[in-house]
């Protein structure tokens, strides 16, 4: 969002902060507007929101249930609550419920948030139900460990309508049973994959990831306090688009694309995601 | 409504189609034109599969099609444009029942497309190298502005003409004066006035005869007028048409000097090989995309072992015979081009630091760039241009007929994972690529040819062998393969050298072959047949 | 075989090397022939396709879905890529939908016999569930476990699903119907069933059938709309929601494309009265629905039907034939000069799609997930037009209210709850089977009804998994919204399943943890994970000795909480109401 004020703005209230957003933003765009933090998974600036991790709730005045702030359109006179006990409570079960089955060791921001909230996934029964999925490496481009998959849709999301159109992937079967998934599990080559690598860039848990940091992972060399990371332009067809090169011990180790680039809205092709290792 | 036209924008330029694709989910009827039936055409609403080689014809039926059906926009013609009369004249014998003969489609499709292009209220042409890959590649893309200046569906938001440029920095190269008869900025060489002003910027006088483009520098070569050569960045030994003769070309040069940053097997055959860093990770810059975007590069790693900068390689050259090109300073370089070239004017260094790059023209610092170019046309005073002019196109398909011996049309492309010659992108480890020959079906059954069978590909300029894939995305008597893997697949051996005067262009995109199975599997290797 | 259309081997719509078999191409070619495909090749030159082509088929792939597993028993690779070829549907997606329906499946068998789905829900389990699949399993019968089949009433429950021959309910063979209130002048929804031949048009009319939209037709849409909304009409299918205030806001929307649903997706565990409905009163829902149609000014009519109702099917199909037949459905209804027609759907084994929007994502071809409200159905629902969802029981009221008018319906039942509701018993209870009672008719009376419960008396379950357990000391309890409401209980869908102290309530408990666990689609962290752990605490809390810690306790309802709070549909809100009930009511978790 640009943050402009067009002329037909919504004015709603952020914990108690007036914040004026243009017709159209979200919830979620107002308390970013009100400087109000909001924990989401599921949504991503570049994709159609699913609504699905329920983290970023809010309690709107006059609805029964918790609404979605990243889906929830603002409108005129909403009376918002960020931080109240029953959106602390959802917020932080939602956070309980992810850590127990799901490998959020390499969710960052998702640790952060369970530690603000006071998560304890401790709480449980032990021996509980998890995702208990292998590694799953099939070509030397990126890999998928489902372990940490918290079921976000945002790979589905960018494989399919939102970017690339390819629909290699989609959710398959149903409840805690549920997992991302090429029709009958065939390998990622078997498949519609055409390895855009935009589901890797936008998994929020890091269950897809690059082979390059795959392995250095696996021999502990990942640093990601060491890398640096440089904006520069794809050397292979005319659409220009913009990469950013993660770079460690003068090596390239992964590389994405800026979201807010109105051409890229951080996509990539094959080439461009991971044609740079001749470099 | 979008007429994807000589495109398989889906792999050579997705991203660019991820916008195609935004505009098809809300609403956009797409029309795609090209002999396969292409990854891009699975998308369109109709794909018409046209021989090789026929698009003027095509686009002239077309053309006739909506001035016959009272579908031609009368008023833009007027104001706009000239030479009306006579296009409507030469597109007269363009009938659908001709179209359709010469092209091999329906007429009644012609007849479609005509009504669904010009009724449109919004449309867009977007062509690749389906239309410029030929012989006659500047009538091609004339053919197709015939039909944008017919209905008007040119400079405005939605409606355009849009070619996709097939490698990051071609506009870019072309801006920079990287072409035989311009200055950057599109000056002419031939021009005293353009002349001048390079002349008293840079404190000399400048050749005033325009230089050769690649094609007829082979020929100078053949001719033995040109006898050494200063490669940058290219791989012609590759790339070029018919290339056991380019090669052979290449081989007779007194001197061969090659600046790459990878060994190619150009760089193989020179005399003096110049490593030269990676310009877009390893180098500062600007690079310009196909829709005249500058965008800045950056490095980010070092280079390795001998490689230098381009910049420092180039001016150790004119030190080394004498002279002095400026400073050695991407910014500095930059900063003299924006005084030179009216269009990047307004780019200062420090707006291009920003996400997005400008699109030119953009003449002073206040200037947001321009989304698109041809709006002029529809300003009531033209500003003070010229009216733009239809232009009379003969149709001629491609020059190399088939015949009895050489039966198949080959036509090259490009795949989704890989580039050009495959020098970048054959390093990494694509799960999804293929080298060898596509064929149709019924040709395949034929031939007694099955998938992933061996065969030899003969063309009147040589032989090259590779597996053979059955699709039947293709129409029968085309054949299809990639130009990315010449370490395995020799394909210029076979392609057709004659190429456009206007554009210097080969006609990569039409070669007659033969296909034969080849019975005792060989090593893969080009000989001359 | 047609030409296959395979494209450049990179192409977006790529399929394995697997192809249909004759068999499955047969099955694929029945519901979508190769003229209508997502692909049409018109020569080796033209091919027609396209995005919205595509679109425009997908409705068509869960019927495809259900093709292919009837007469293979199994969607194979080959089969799901045939069918995704036909209808242009990502095969990766296509898989996504087969996955999520517990009658469809995607391994191999190994056999192509029939299956026999034994019902493990309260009633059968009470009624013997256990001999029975014992039994079966001694015959080599390929047994699998299944939610609630809507039978409670002739419990233990099974249906059988055939490949390659028609699916059959065997209690359906040697039935002959009859209602336990046959006869009783009272009844209103029910006043037909058991009486009228549901196999004909003529019957219908002879037992004053079309009359109401004659009526309808003649009084206009508006004048409709107003009746229904004077009457206080409420939804039956769990919400309650007012019928002419959604009537009227789909009638508000512009346009023809507006649709009309009957949702008889019934898998609430513990109802069976729109089965019934559905078998023995077909064309009521077929006049309902068409009256909805036009009141709303909608041209399409949907009835989703549960997968397990094979009979209720068959009759639906048939009276939706008679009636197009007889100018009853189709361009000019009845003369109205307005048009509207049903086509029918059949759901395969989700309970998630009886909730609204996942019922329109499950149409479309999409897994039936529910969507976020707002935006509401009224403007954004089947295909993201305005539709009117309702069940076959709401719908059937309309059918009196437009004949008699809203005061003759208001005399029966409260202010606040007017009206007559069907309540399906089951259980230890005298006469299990379907009654309709005027609202506000005290839960003690309803079970006397029903020839009082077996035993003495430990528990009713109202309003199904989704609802509450109440003790005995809540048989006074008038059965209206707003009693219920106050006993922090629900009328839900009618379900009132009665356990006498016999049961072993933490069983059924655990069961109905089962249920949501197994039921919810996976799609929002609070219910797919809050009912898989519930479901674990259950566990480990049964059987044990040990009394309920304050932990535990503490762990329940926190969980309960943010899978009321932050779940996306119903079933999230509800799937913990059950069992906190059962802890309140001392049912479980006491040392026992
Ligand atoms: C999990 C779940 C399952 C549901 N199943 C049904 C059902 O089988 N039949 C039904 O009529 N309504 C069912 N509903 C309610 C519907 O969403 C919807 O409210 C109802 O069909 C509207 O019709 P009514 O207003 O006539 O009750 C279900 C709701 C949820 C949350
Ligand atoms: S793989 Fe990543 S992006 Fe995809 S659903 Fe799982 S967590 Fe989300
Ligand atoms: S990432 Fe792909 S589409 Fe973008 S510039 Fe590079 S090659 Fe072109
Ligand atoms: S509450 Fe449960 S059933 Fe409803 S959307 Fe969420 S996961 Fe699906
Ligand atoms: S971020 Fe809003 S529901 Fe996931
Ligand atoms: S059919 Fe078994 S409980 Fe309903």
């Amino acid at each position: 969002m640009s943050g402009a004020i067009t002329e037909t703005a919504v004015t709603i209230r952020v914990d108690g902060q007036e914040v004026a957003v243009p017709e159209g933003a979200t919830i979620l765009d107002a308390c970013d507007a009100a400087g109000v933090e909001t924990p989401t998974i599921c949504y991503g600036p570049t994709l159609t929101p699913v609504n699905v991790c329920r983290l970023c709730v809010v309690e709107l005045d006059g609805s029964r249930a918790l609404v979605p702030s990243c889906s929830r359109p603002a409108e005129e006179g909403m009376v918002v609550h960020t931080d109240s006990e029953r959106v602390r409570h959802s917020r932080k079960m939602v956070l309980e419920f992810l850590t127990t089955g799901v490998d959020v060791s390499q969710a960052d921001e998702l640790g952060q948030w369970a530690e603000h909230y006071g998560a304890d996934p401790s709480r449980y029964v032990p021996g509980g139900e998890t995702m208990d999925e292998p590694v799953r490496v099939q070509d030397n481009l990126y890999i998928r460990d489902y372990d940490k998959c918290v079921l976000c849709y945002r790979c589905v999301e960018a494989c399919g309508d939102d970017a690339q159109h390819t629909y290699a992937i989609s959710v398959a079967g149903r409840g805690f049973g549920a997992r991302i998934s090429a029709e009958f599990d065939v390998t990622l080559p078997e498949s519609a994959c055409v390895y855009c690598g935009n589901c890797v860039a936008v998994c929020p848990t890091n269950a897809l990831q690059f082979k390059t940091e795959f392995d250095l992972r696996q021999a502990d060399d990942w640093r990601p306090e060491d890398q640096t990371v440089t904006q520069t332009v794809c050397s292979y067809c005319g659409v220009g688009c913009n990469l950013e090169l993660h770079v460690q011990d003068n090596q390239i180790v992964k590389c994405t694309s800026p979201d807010d680039h109105d051409v890229t809205s951080g996509n990539l092709c094959i080439k461009g995601r991971f044609g740079w290792n001749y470099v | 409504m979008i007429f994807l036209w000589g495109s398989n924008a889906r792999e050579a330029h997705p991203i660019f189609f991820h916008h195609v694709l935004k505009g098809i989910d809300n609403g956009a009827r797409m029309y795609c034109v090209d002999p396969r039936y292409t990854s891009s055409a699975q998308f369109s609403d109709v794909w018409v599969g046209i021989d090789v080689g026929t698009d003027i014809a095509l686009a002239n039926g077309i053309g006739r099609e909506i001035i016959h059906a009272g579908l031609a926009n009368q008023d833009f013609i007027a104001h706009s444009t000239q030479g009306f009369e006579a296009y409507a004249a030469s597109v007269e014998p363009f009938t659908p029942e001709a179209v359709a003969a010469i092209c091999g489609i329906p007429a009644e499709v012609v007849v479609e497309m005509a009504h669904a292009y010009a009724t449109a209220d919004k449309a867009q042409i977007l062509w690749t190298l389906g239309i410029t890959e030929h012989h006659n590649a500047v009538d091609n893309v004339l053919s197709l502005c015939n039909l944008a200046l017919l209905t008007g569906h040119v400079g405005r938001w939605g409606s355009g003409l849009v070619p996709l440029r097939g490698q990051n920095n071609v506009q870019g190269g072309g801006d920079m004066g990287a072409i035989p008869n311009k200055f950057p900025g599109f000056a002419s060489v031939d021009d005293p006035d353009h002349r001048a002003r390079f002349e008293a910027a840079y404190g000399r006088e400048l050749n005033p005869v325009p230089g050769l483009h690649l094609t007829l520098m082979f020929e100078a070569m053949e001719q033995g007028d040109l006898r050494a050569l200063y490669v940058i960045g290219e791989n012609p030994a590759d790339s070029e048409a018919d290339a056991l003769h380019a090669r052979a070309q290449l081989e007779s040069l007194d001197i061969l000097v090659v600046q790459d940053i990878l060994m190619t097997r150009t760089a193989e055959m020179a005399d003096v090989v110049l490593p030269a860093s990676v310009a877009w990770a390893e180098s500062e810059g600007t690079v310009t995309s196909s829709e005249r975007r500058v965008q800045r590069v950056r490095p980010a790693v070092s280079p390795p072992g001998q490689a230098r900068h381009d910049i420092d390689i180039l001016c150790d050259m004119a030190e080394a015979m004498g002279d002095e090109l400026g400073p050695r300073d991407p910014k500095a370089a930059w900063d003299e081009l924006r005084s030179l070239s009216a269009m990047h004017g307004g780019m200062a260094w420090e707006r291009l630091e920003a996400a997005g790059g400008l699109q030119w023209p953009c003449p002073d610092e206040d200037h947001p760039g321009s989304a698109f170019l041809h709006g002029w046309l529809w300003a009531d005073d033209l500003e003070g241009r010229d009216p733009a002019p239809f232009s009379v196109l003969e149709h001629e398909g491609p020059t190399e007929e088939l015949s009895e011996k050489f039966p198949l049309r080959l036509t090259t492309g490009r795949a989704l994972d890989s580039y050009n010659t495959g020098v970048q992108s054959g390093q990494y480890d694509s799960p999804i690529r293929f080298a060898g020959l596509d064929m149709n079906t019924h040709d395949a059954a034929g031939l007694g040819i099955a998938d992933g069978d061996r065969v030899r590909v003969c063309s009147p300029r040589g032989s090259v062998e590779m597996n053979a894939r059955v699709v039947s995305s293709l129409p029968r008597g085309l054949a299809f393969t990639t130009l990315h893997h010449p370490e395995l697949i020799d394909v210029n051996v076979l392609t057709n050298p004659e190429w456009d005067p206007k554009s210097g262009t080969a006609e990569f995109k039409a070669a007659a072959v033969r296909v034969e199975l080849v019975v005792a599997p060989e090593t893969a290797g080009a000989s001359v047949g | 075989m047609p030409p296959r259309l395979r494209g450049h081997p990179l192409a977006d719509l790529h399929f394995g090397d697997d192809q249909p078999t004759e068999a499955e191409q047969a099955a694929i070619d029945a519901i979508v022939p190769q003229a209508n495909a997502a692909s049409i090749v018109e020569t080796e030159r033209i091919v027609r396709g396209g995005r919205s082509r595509r679109h425009g088929l997908r409705h068509l792939l869960l019927p495809v879905l259900h093709s292919l597993q009837h007469e293979i028993g199994w969607i194979s690779p080959g089969g799901l890529n045939g069918a995704a070829e036909r209808l242009g549907v990502p095969p990766a997606e296509a898989y996504g939908v087969a996955t999520f329906y517990e009658l469809l499946r995607t391994a191999d068998p190994g056999h192509r016999d029939d299956v026999v789905h034994v019902c493990v829900d309260p009633a059968c389990a009470l009624a013997g569930n256990n001999e029975l699949r014992t039994t079966l399993d001694a015959d080599g019968a390929r047994v699998h476990d299944s939610p609630c089949l809507g039978q409670c009433e002739r419990a233990p429950a099974l249906f059988v699903q055939g490949v390659g021959r028609p699916d059959r309910v065997p209690a359906d063979d040697n039935e002959e119907f009859q209602l336990p209130q046959a006869g009783d002048p009272g009844l209103r929804v029910l006043r037909r069933v058991g009486v009228v031949d549901p196999t004909s048009l003529e019957s219908y009319r002879e037992h004053g059938g079309y009359e109401a939209l004659a009526t309808a037709i003649e009084m206009g849409p508006d004048a409709v709309i107003a009746v229904i909304s004077d009457s206080g009409l409420s939804g039956r299918g769990g919400a309650a929601f007012p019928t002419g205030i959604k009537w009227r806001a789909v009638a508000d929307e512009p346009g023809a494309d507006k649709h009309v649903v009957a949702n008889c997706d019934e898998s609430e565990p513990g109802t069976f009265k729109d089965r019934i409905l559905c078998e023995q009163d077909p064309f009521a829902v077929i006049e309902s629905m068409t009256i909805a149609g036009l009141a709303t000014g909608a041209s399409h009519g949907w009835i989703y039907i549960r997968g397990e109702y094979p009979r209720a099917t068959a009759r639906l199909e048939s009276a939706i034939a008679q009636a197009r037949a007889s100018g009853l459905l189709g361009d000019d209804v009845a003369g109205s000069g307005q048009r509207f027609d049903i086509e029918l759907r059949r759901g395969a084994g989700a309970y998630i799609c009886g909730e609204e929007t996942a019922l329109f994502n499950s149409i479309e071809g999409f897994r039936g997930e529910p969507r976020n409200k707002p935006p509401f159905p009224t403007t954004h629902g089947l295909f993201s037009q305005p539709t009117a969802v309702n069940n076959p029981e709401t719908l059937i009221n309309a059918l009196d209210i437009v004949i008699d008018g809203p005061d003759t319906y208001r005399s029966l039942g409260t202010e606040r709850s007017p009206g007559t509701r069907l309540f399906c018993l089951s259980g230890r209870i005298g006469v299990p089977g379907l009654y309709e009672v005027p609202f506000g008719t005290p839960l003690g009376d309803l079970l006397d009804l029903a020839g009082g419960p077996v035993g003495s008396l430990a528990a009713v379950l109202l309003g199904g998994a989704a609802g509450v357990f109440v003790g005995p000391d809540s048989l006074d309890m008038p059965l209206t919204l707003e009693d219920t409401r106050e006993a922090s209980a629900t009328l839900g869908s009618g379900v009132v399943t009665v356990f006498d102290d016999t049961v072993d309530m933490e069983a059924v408990v655990v069961r109905i943890a089962e249920f949501f666990r197994d039921e919810s689609c996976g799609q929002c962290v609070p219910c797919r994970v809050g009912t898989q752990r519930q479901h674990e605490v259950l566990v480990e809390l049964q059987g044990s000795d040990k009394p309920l810690t304050k932990q535990r306790s503490e762990l329940i309802d926190d969980m309960a909480l943010a899978m009321v709070d932050a779940s996306i549909c119903g079933l999230g809100h509800t799937a913990a109401s059950a069992v906190r009930s059962a802890l309140s009511l001392g049912l479980i978790g006491n040392s026992q």
